[in-house]
């Protein structure tokens, strides 16, 4: 059966510390798995040895079904994979629209030409417009960045990965930081996305994470130690010893 | 016409007349310095502004180009073929510049470039059958392309402003488009970047060719104007001034590097010849810059200019901070 994601055996150490350990992960297409655990679990380890910001020292991973483990992790992009960062890391000097160009950009051979006007690639002015109408940004899609609200820039991060069409999006902490209200815009937002793109989240708020996941994954010390459906998870022992408290 | 564009045609008229409005040669020489000392800074602003990569090394390139002019037509070469082949050696030891220093970024990048900078200075020093030492190297004449000769002052001014018009309008391009947009991109964000699937290494590389490309055309003109060459031209301090012109400017404009080589070349050649301690005062007016416009001298003034014509309004003065490198000039 095809997989959207397959991690294997994966393992990675910073010196004597066993952040990922034997991690076997396996997320079906179009699915929602959420990733949890206390802090220095290694759930952002995780992401950075699937998007290739780390290599792993050993172990196996798979996008639907092509071994990536190797493979260079601005490539990845190409292949369809996109992430949003725990902390948010936009471009400060540029507009949100300019923003999601970039990201865009980044998957067009456009790239690297030194001669075409960017701000006239009106492709990529509208690729970039559709998105942040998704989000629900385009009314102030040519305002600077630094004159966005923290929410703003969460949708700005997500509407990046989103232009890029992913196949595979990772969404790191996509709630953190936010308002009641900014949460519920953004969980809208996320469970509007259509399941032709698979997602897996890590996150901390438990109540808008929960409503989003179909399965959950729970890291503890760079192990895996419970994985299953949220009733599953939520019920297990472990989930309350190590995670969600008594 | 927008505001803008007259201040182009003007600045442009002005340029184009220069010889005729300059009270003599020695100023229209000067001329010339500042507009191939502003290509130079425009190569290191690539670098510095837009990639956020400090090169103490770029003398080196400078050099090279020079140097490889005067030893090519010494071998009895022709002026264009001495010019082809000094741009095309100095892309190649730019591609090997920019191969090893960019295993590093930041502080490591500076001092990579900084080493290699010295090594070339040192080959000019010491590989005297080649370069003949601290003596340097003299070209007995300069080219005359279509037939017109540059010896006269006006008519290397022309040639120099031709060029300074060419790499300007490269500079333009390049800071506008997607490839320049990448470039900033990989300075603020690499990481985010490389997520994105930019290749963070090559955009960089590149950079560091344009860059080079722009330092060899300055160095040319400098052997042709000078018709002299020695290790002085590769010295650190070289390096070092180029990157004052440009910060003193405003590094990520277009126009800061060109207003901060006139800066330099002007306190060089004329404020010299009055102030003994020139230097001092140089020194003095980038404290002066540094502490009131960080940004530099061009998006400094542009900011105050807001500020002021705010006040006059009546408006409350809004503080504007640098603005987007590449975004106006």
């Amino acid at each position: 059966m095809t997989t959207a994601l397959s991690v294997n055996a994966l393992c990675k150490s910073f010196g004597g510390l066993r952040v990922t350990a034997e991690v076997n992960l396996n997320v079906a297409p179009g699915e929602r798995r959420l990733i949890i655990g206390p802090n220095g679990a290694g759930k952002t380890t995780l992401f950075n040895l699937i998007t290739g910001e780390l290599t792993p020292d050993s172990g196996s991973i798979h996008l639907f079904d092509r071994d990536i483990t190797r493979v260079a992790s601005r490539k990845r992009a190409h292949l369809g994979m996109a992430r949003t960062y725990q902390i948010i890391t936009l471009f400060p000097q540029d507009t949100i629209l300019r923003n999601v160009m970039l990201a865009l950009l980044g998957l067009s051979p456009l790239r690297w030409s030194p001669l075409k006007p960017f701000d006239r690639q009106h492709h990529l002015v509208e690729l970039a417009s559709a998105a942040l109408t998704r989000v629900g940004l385009d009314h102030i899609a040519h305002r600077p960045l630094s004159q966005t609200s923290y929410g703003e820039r969460r949708r700005v991060e997500i509407a990046m990965a989103l232009a890029q069409n992913p196949k595979l999006l990772l969404l790191d902490e996509p709630f953190a930081g936010l308002s009641i209200d900014e949460r519920r815009d953004v969980q809208k937002l996320l469970l509007a996305i259509p399941r032709d793109v698979t997602i897996v989240m890590i996150e901390h708020n438990m109540d808008v994470a929960l409503e989003f996941a179909e399965k959950i994954t729970l890291l503890h010390f760079g192990e895996v130690i419970v994985e299953g459906t949220r009733t599953e998870v939520v019920d297990n022992p472990r989930t309350r010893e190590v995670y969600l408290g008594e | 016409m927008t505001g803008k564009r007259i201040a182009l045609a003007l600045a442009l008229l002005a340029l184009a007349t220069v010889p005729y409005w300059m009270p003599g040669t020695y100023y229209v020489n000067v001329m010339s310095q500042i507009l191939f000392f502003a290509i130079f800074a425009l190569g290191i602003n690539v670098l510095v502004g837009h990639a956020g990569l400090v090169s103490l090394g770029h003398a080196g390139l400078f050099g090279v180009a020079s140097y490889v002019v005067a030893i090519v037509v010494a071998a009895g070469w022709g002026h264009a073929a001495a010019i082809v082949i000094s741009l095309v050696v100095t892309m190649i030891v730019t591609a090997g510049f920019a191969v090893l220093s960019l295993r590093a970024i930041g502080i490591g990048f500076l001092m990579i470039t900084l080493a290699l900078g010295q090594i070339l200075w040192g080959l000019a020093y010491r590989w005297i059958s080649l370069t003949n030492g601290d003596n340097g190297l003299n070209i007995a004449t300069r080219p005359a392309p279509f037939g017109i000769a540059l010896t006269s002052a006006s008519a290397f001014y022309y040639a120099t402003l031709l060029i300074f018009l060419l790499s300007v309008v490269m500079a333009a391009v390049f800071a506008n488009s997607p490839f320049g947009a990448s470039l900033r991109g990989t300075r603020d964000q690499p990481r985010r970047m490389n997520a994105l699937g930019y290749h963070v290494f090559m955009i960089r590389f590149y950079a560091c060719m344009f860059s080079g490309l722009l330092s060899a055309m300055s160095g040319i003109l400098f052997v042709y104007y000078n018709q002299f060459i020695s290790p002085q031209a590769l010295a650190l301090t070289s390096s070092a001034e180029v990157i004052l012109m440009v910060i003193s400017g405003g590094s990520g404009t277009l126009l800061g590097p060109i207003v901060g080589a006139a800066l330099v070349v002007i306190m060089k050649n004329v404020a010299s010849a009055y102030i003994v301690r020139w230097n001092l005062v140089l020194g003095a007016i980038f404290v002066t810059i540094v502490i009131f416009m960080p940004e530099g001298l061009v998006p400094g003034v542009v900011r105050l200019w807001k500020a002021g014509w705010a006040a006059l309004r009546g408006q409350p003065a809004v503080r504007t901070s640098a603005p987007s490198p590449g975004a106006h000039g």
